[in-house]
């Protein structure tokens, strides 16, 4: 074997995140050691994978069959992994070893046989084989009749859940328990569809998973086992998940681990497997059990037991595959040992999902069979306490512990949000608790096993209990000790006592109460280990280790993936760690998020698998005695405790934190930005709604309304009338004096520009500039950019770079930063500036050749070099992905709130090219030439009309809603008349979209606002959104990122789209 | 109540008690295994220790009825955890560990930083303590050593009992027999006559297919009249297998040697290489001595894979072997229950 392809995940999305960043990292990392040459194919510029460091060639192409055929004919590789890209990988690999692709190529899949993988995913041929080797599935069968239904149910037994066809979305099923029930929901069922399913009814089983590695000498070993909080019915990416598993004896643990042993070895496995069973917590016989999953290749769930462990499973996964055996892979956490063992564990993992189900409109707080979360985080303690409470907090989501819970409930709603699965389920049960509900009764309801609920019962005591005290000088040293122990923070505890944080903090001092600092060595302490993974407890009274001192640099992670934050920022805090080695320092990660590098046993020289919060960050830099710690290398999260920790005298590297808040703060900001004579909207802060619907009516509307406090839903939104203004601020907010709202002028048809750089001592060291193809309006999160920044104009661009110059240095800037610009009528405006590492750090780095974060590195210890980057003979684009598909319910238009969850940037001779297959990289596919399109407002029709055309000669059958048909029809294009649904005729838009008689939809609206989501009513544009997303039909929301789209379809076929590697662009 | 650990080398640790409130002394050692303290609480060869739970959380699913115990007591003279659950969960549990230690007049002990006591051990090697609830007996108390005591008569059977039923019958020689070890030769269609330590085995009127010797506490050396009895089985050729103390017995008997290790394998996780093969099977171990030299005409028949000690020898040409990991699990991994497979298909 001298070259491996190896196929990545792309783009973040919900239910494949940055898990396989890590995974094919690992893997890169392996095969490189083994002097294996290696090709990898991954669209997302923002990892780590694709890095110059890592793989031989990086192909920034979309992971579809047709390219990776194109990449194979001109790589010839040896052999192909598909196990280390997710479900895309894996789709893509079965797609192309069906059409005969890899044997024409004379490619080897390595590591599972393909033909085990095309099993485990076929649901019903798997059960069979399954079933052969006496492995139990979940009991169901088809009927028609009520009558074959009561015979074959015996086979089953009661309770059986039976559910109508599958086009009802399961809302015709139902649960019978008996002869009686069973008739009755069948009858009633079959009324609705030929045909039902009755499956067994496994309502409030276990939950388990185990995570199996087999070599190709038939060793195998389960690497961890995990217990899933919330009972089955809720996917195990959207429950808390603790490992190991807490409530099996030894018989279940073993008898299970065996099982999966068995259907691992049955399929030939060599490499990693995850197996998920369904237990019976009361079963009539010993144990009752079923195989619900198998994954045949590295799952976000291998990553959490790889990270829960210390066992580096995707490595190991790697190295089984070139053909060695567990035993001749040194354990790389002991040093001394094997990779052929079980991680012993002497703590416990706790993961808890992120949700972000506020930035979507439309959809609900509701959790079940398929994802939704958006990240997670993993905390670790010594009893699950501890781990909860810290596992809350890292969340990131404003709460202090998991008695955080002022729900302005009744007692009956509380146990209606207990019984259905939610994002925030866990605070309704502590509430319930405080309550006094038993514990018996929360069970019942909810199916969580009463061990984890008589948990949160012992801190929902011990938070009464410290109320009942009052006061601190009441405390003994072995209360406060306990309240510690319990997973309390010394904020919350402040709280309860009516006291500060810092306050707290230095009484418990002086008490000597201090969190232990604990490796994750694998073997539970039975050998000494050479790790420098760990994690604080207080659970503990000595420390595993000794501190780095002067020499230690900490680094402040990104922790839990959500919208807005994600992968970008943790290749920039690899980045840094990575560079500090060139300063002697020392880099110590904290991070709290399994499905990242950063927290990876061979990135930093001690990982702290901790909360980002002033408290822990505190504890581990008087522990560790640091010299410093870098907080603007990790997004928002550690951006927001700068001060605090600056204030505690803690020294920030690079930028001092006062002159980070002259950025943050929105007034500071703006002052400067008039002391230095540089343009921005206008804008004022107001706390009366008469006075802020008079400055709308001056500004003149559209506007952008920012909220300081948010009720619910989205925090910030465009205003285009006084109506929508008064709707938004009552309804979504407050207006006090607290709480004032903060409104400012919106430019439409402003273009808006990114302005990366670092700078050293107030200079600028190096910048790039990229645009955005959006309008502002678009959040930048959002927004399709194009770099080189092809729409800026010459003397636009000197002007910016004229006020990154004046902005830094008047900031004093030592490290990196990133400016909004939005040009208008040729006049630049910051939109805001942010004094650390933005989103397109990653992107700008890779597409100029010039790594930012080695100079952001260089900048904290005077040596950065001053550079101009060359204007480049190529283009990058960079495109949102979302996951509209996930958000039931959610309005997929584009807004001032970000909505995407991954990115994705290729490259090409022109902006249009590389947008093409940037877009195809995110999913799109056209299979036939139509397209639906409906423009509001006679604007934008007008500015679309050109496109139309160049659409209609490409050959593309239109279909438009009336208004659009007739004015297309002023304009000489025929296109097919559809009727909207209030219209009551036939063909409606949704028949049209539901049949898949277009494979493009074109949805232009100037104020989706206006539409009336403000008053609840379903429109016709949220339904066109919603049905093209819902039948995966790619949906255009944007007037030029259509625009755009369409000149790049009209410039390039498929095949016209080069194959060219990351060097031979750079 | 409030209780202290004290280590013989002098260190005294804090702790709350859960169990049974009455001074006890005994060896010092841990386990990692992180499932099945009650198989490990009731497993003989745990006799005379005290035994620390490396897995933090302890008791979260209570104790089942007797029939799933490893024998008809405790065995380890007291429990170390770092967090006692007395809100067990899960549909076998009968009582709490607490109570069970209490009913069974067994001290148990909350000392919250176990990972520091495992550390001790693992570079100081196991050493005796002793638990004790107040001051004034504390220091009169002394450190039993376990290890100079003959504590396999102390949990050998008193009796012979005769189970299952079959065509072949194996004899298991108990010097602290767990029972999964009769129970696996029951469910392969075995009879099974369980006799005591120091029993004439050569007295049964049965035909004897084949010997047992089981696993149980302490120094092998001190089965000195196992030892002969093994000696005698090995001259007539009786087809034999040994488990953890019952390898070191039969290296004893054949010639070898046995050492005590520095804090020995306790654990569910010890990886165990079949020499001269690539095959490596994960197992269960509750051991503190060792087969130093290997008995002439015997061969290593595995060896651990982490640090390369001996777990099993197989003679060159006759039916004798034996395993220094349990094959009969409980707690821990069944991969090795085919061991018990193998002796069978070489019963007389």
């Amino acid at each position: 074997m001298k070259k491996i392809l190896i196929l990545g995940s792309g783009a973040l999305k919900i239910g494949q995140a940055g898990e396989f960043d890590y995974s094919g990292s690992q893997a890169i990392k392996a095969f490189c050691e083994e002097g294996i040459k290696t090709v990898l194919i991954n669209p997302n510029i923002a990892t780590i994978q694709t890095s110059k460091e890592l793989a031989d060639k990086v192909y920034f192409l979309p992971v579809t069959t047709e390219f990776v055929e194109r990449v194979i004919e001109k790589e010839k590789p040896d052999g192909i992994v598909l196990s280390f890209g997710g479900q895309t990988a894996l789709n893509c690999g079965i797609d192309l070893y069906k059409k005969g692709v890899l044997k024409k190529y004379n490619v080897q899949v390595l590591g599972t046989p393909v033909s085990a993988i095309v099993l485990t995913e076929d649901r019903e041929k798997f059960a069979n084989h399954l079933h052969k080797i006496e492995v139990a599935t979940p009991k169901s069968f088809a009927v028609t009749t009520v009558e074959s239904g009561l015979e074959k149910v015996k086979e089953i037994g009661y309770p059986v859940m039976v559910r109508a066809g599958f086009s009802l979305g399961g809302q015709k099923s139902g649960v019978a328990h008996n002869e009686k029930e069973f008739i009755s929901v069948v009858q009633t069922a079959l009324t609705f569809s030929p045909q039902i399913l009755v499956e067994k009814y496994l309502r409030h089983y276990k939950e388990i998973e185990y995570e199996v590695v087999r070599d190709q000498y038939d060793n195998c070993v389960t690497v961890c086992n995990m217990e899933n909080f919330d009972p089955l019915g809720v996917h195990t990416g959207e429950s808390i998940v603790v490992a190991p598993s807490q409530t099996l004896t030894n018989f279940e643990y073993h008898h299970l681990r065996e099982l999966s042993i068995k259907i691992v070895r049955s399929l030939g496995i060599v490499g990693e497997c995850n197996v998920q069973f369904a237990l019976n917590p009361h079963p009539s016989s010993p144990i009752e059990y079923c195989v619900i999953e198998v994954n045949a290749r590295l799952s976000r769930s291998s990553a959490l037991a790889s990270k829960a462990t210390g066992y580096p499973l995707a490595y190991v996964a790697a190295k089984l595959i070139l053909g060695k055996s567990l035993m001749e892979i040194k354990n790389q956490v002991t040093q001394i040992t094997q990779s052929f063992f079980e991680p012993a564990l002497d703590y416990i993992v706790v993961k808890i999902p992120r949700w972000d189900m506020d930035k979507f409109k439309g959809t609900s707080e509701k959790i079940g069979s398929s994802m939704k979360s958006v990240g997670e985080i993993m905390a670790i303690g010594r009893t699950f306490e501890e781990a909860i409470q810290k596992g809350v907090r890292m969340l990131d989501i404003g709460v202090l512990g998991v008695t955080d819970n002022n729900f302005n409930l009744t007692t009956d709603e509380i146990l209606a949000k207990i019984k259905q699965a939610n994002s925030k389920r866990i605070f309704f049960i502590t509430k319930a608790l405080k309550l006094g509900i038993t514990v018996q009764k929360i069970y019942e309801l909810s199916g969580i096993d009463p061990w984890f609920l008589n948990r949160l019962k012992i801190i929902v005591e011990a938070e009464r209990e410290l109320l009942d005290v009052g006061t601190i000088n009441k405390l003994s040293k072995q209360d406060i000790l306990h309240i510690k122990q319990l997973g309390f923070s010394d904020r919350k505890i402040g709280l309860l006592l009516k006291v500060t944080q810092l306050e707290f903090r230095e009484y418990r001092k002086k008490l000597k109460i201090t969190p232990s600092v604990f490796q994750i060595d694998t073997l539970a302490g039975e050998f000494p280990a050479k790790t420098n993974y760990l994690y604080t407890t207080y659970n503990g009274n000595h420390n595993d280790i000794k501190p780095i001192g002067e020499d230690g640099v900490m680094v402040l992670g990104s922790g839990p993936y959500r919208i807005g934050s994600s992968v970008e920022f943790d290749w920039t805090c690899v980045n840094t760690a990575l560079n500090l080695k060139k300063y002697g320092k020392k880099s110590i990660i904290i991070n709290c998020n399994p499905e990242t590098v950063s927290t990876d046993y061979d990135v930093s020289d001690r990982l702290y698998f901790e909360e980002i919060s002033f408290e822990r960050v505190a504890d581990i830099y008087e522990f560790e005695k640091s010299s410093s710690v870098v907080v603007s290398v990790g997004g928002q999260t550690p951006n927001n405790i700068a001060n605090k920790i600056h204030k505690y005298g803690i020294k920030i590297l690079g930028t001092v934190a006062v002159d980070i808040d002259r950025a943050e703060d929105r007034k500071k900001f703006s002052q400067l930005l008039d002391d230095l004579d540089i343009k921005q909207p206008v804008w004022n802060s107001f706390t009366d709604m008469e006075v802020a619907l008079k400055f709308a009516r001056d500004v003149g509307y559209p506007i952008l309304v920012r909220p300081s406090y948010v009720l619910s839903g989205a925090a910030m939104n465009l205003c285009y009338n006084p109506t929508e203004l008064k709707h938004f601020i009552e309804k979504a907010t407050n207006i006090n004096k607290k709480h004032p709202v903060t409104i400012s002028k919106y430019m439409v048809n402003a273009r808006e520009v990114e302005f990366d750089g670092v700078a050293e001592k107030g200079h600028v060291k190096v910048f790039a500039i990229s645009n955005h193809i959006e309008h502002a309006g678009v959040h930048s999160g959002d927004a399709t950019i194009v770099y080189p920044a092809e729409r800026v104009r010459f003397f636009s661009g000197e002007r910016m770079i004229e006020i990154a110059k004046q902005l830094s240095k008047s900031l004093n800037i030592s490290g990196p930063f990133n400016i909004q610009f939005m040009v208008k009528d040729n006049e630049v405006y910051v939109i805001e500036m942010n004094l650390r590492a933005s989103r397109t750090f990653p992107f700008i780095s890779k597409v100029t050749g010039v790594n930012f974060a080695e100079v952001i590195v260089d900048s904290f210890f005077g040596k950065a070099k001053e550079q101009r980057i060359k204007y480049p003979n190529y283009v990058a684009v960079k495109a949102p992905q979302f996951s509209f598909a996930r958000m039931e319910g959610a309005d997929p238009a584009l807004g001032v709130e970000m909505g995407s969850t991954g990115e994705v940037a290729c490259f090409g001779e022109t902006a249009e090219e590389a947008y093409l297959k940037a877009l195809f990289s995110t999913g799109l596919s056209l299979k036939n030439k139509s397209a639906l399109v409906t423009i509001g407002g006679a604007e934008f029709k007008l500015r679309f009309a050109e496109s139309i055309w160049r659409l209609k000669n490409l050959g593309f059958v239109l279909y438009a809603t009336k208004k659009t048909h007739l004015f297309l029809k002023t304009k000489g294009v025929r296109t097919k008349l559809v009727h909207k649904l209030y219209d009551k005729q036939s063909p409606t838009v949704i028949d049209l979209i539901e049949k898949h008689q277009v494979s493009l939809v074109i949805n232009l609206s100037e104020d989706y606002n206006n539409e009336g989501s403000f008053k609840r009513v379903i429109t016709d544009g949220y339904l066109i959104r919603r049905t093209a997303i819902d039948n995966n039909i790619p949906l255009f929301t944007d007037l030029n990122s259509a625009r755009f789209f369409v000149n790049a379809l009209d410039r390039y076929k498929i095949k016209d789209l080069k194959i060219k590697s990351w060097d031979e662009y750079l | 109540m409030n209780a202290r650990l004290i280590l013989k080398d002098g260190e005294i640790f804090e702790g709350q008690s859960f169990g049974y409130e009455q001074p006890r002394s005994g060896e010092l050692v841990f386990s990692t295994g992180m499932v099945g303290y009650p198989e490990s609480l009731t497993d003989p060869s745990y006799e005379g220790q005290i035994l620390i739970s490396t897995y933090p959380i302890i008791g979260s699913y209570g104790v089942p009825d007797k029939k799933y115990w490893e024998s008809d007591r405790i065995h380890v003279s007291g429990l170390i955890v770092s967090q006692y659950i007395d809100t067990p969960s899960h549909f076998q549990s009968k009582m709490t560990l607490g109570d069970w230690l209490k009913k069974e007049k067994v001290p148990g002990l909350v000392v919250t930083d176990t990972r520091y006591l495992t550390q001790k051990l693992r570079d100081g090697g196991a050493q005796l303590a002793k638990i004790v609830f107040d001051t004034s007996t504390s220091l009169s108390t002394g450190f039993d050593d376990p290890n100079k005591k003959n504590l396999v008569a102390t949990v050998s059977t008193p009796r012979v009992s005769r189970e299952g039923a079959g065509s072949k019958t194996v004899v298991v020689i108990d010097c602290g027999v767990k029972k999964n070890i009769t129970r696996s030769l029951i469910e392969r269609g075995v009879k099974v006559i369980t006799v005591p330590w120091d029993y004439n085995i050569f007295s049964l009127k049965e035909k004897i297919d084949g010997i047992i010797v089981s696993n149980g506490p302490g120094d092998p050396k001190m089965c000195d009249v196992t030892i002969e009895t093994v000696k005698n089985i090995l001259t007539k050729k009786i087809p034999l297998l040994g488990i953890c103390l019952g390898n070191q017995i039969l290296a004893l008997a054949a010639g070898g040697d046995t050492y005590k290790m520095k804090f020995g394998h306790r654990g569910q996780n010890q990886p165990c290489v079949m020499v001269g093969t690539k095959k490596c099977y994960l197992t269960t171990q509750n051991h503190g001595f060792a087969i130093g030299k290997i008995p002439k005409d015997f061969k290593p028949w595995f060896i651990n894979a982490n640090d390369n000690t001996n777990e099993g020898i197989i003679h060159e040409n006759l039916p004798f072997m034996s395993v220094q990991f349990h094959p009969e699990a409980t707690p821990g991994p069944v991969d090795t229950s085919w061991v018990f497979d193998y002796f069978l298909e070489k019963l007389c």
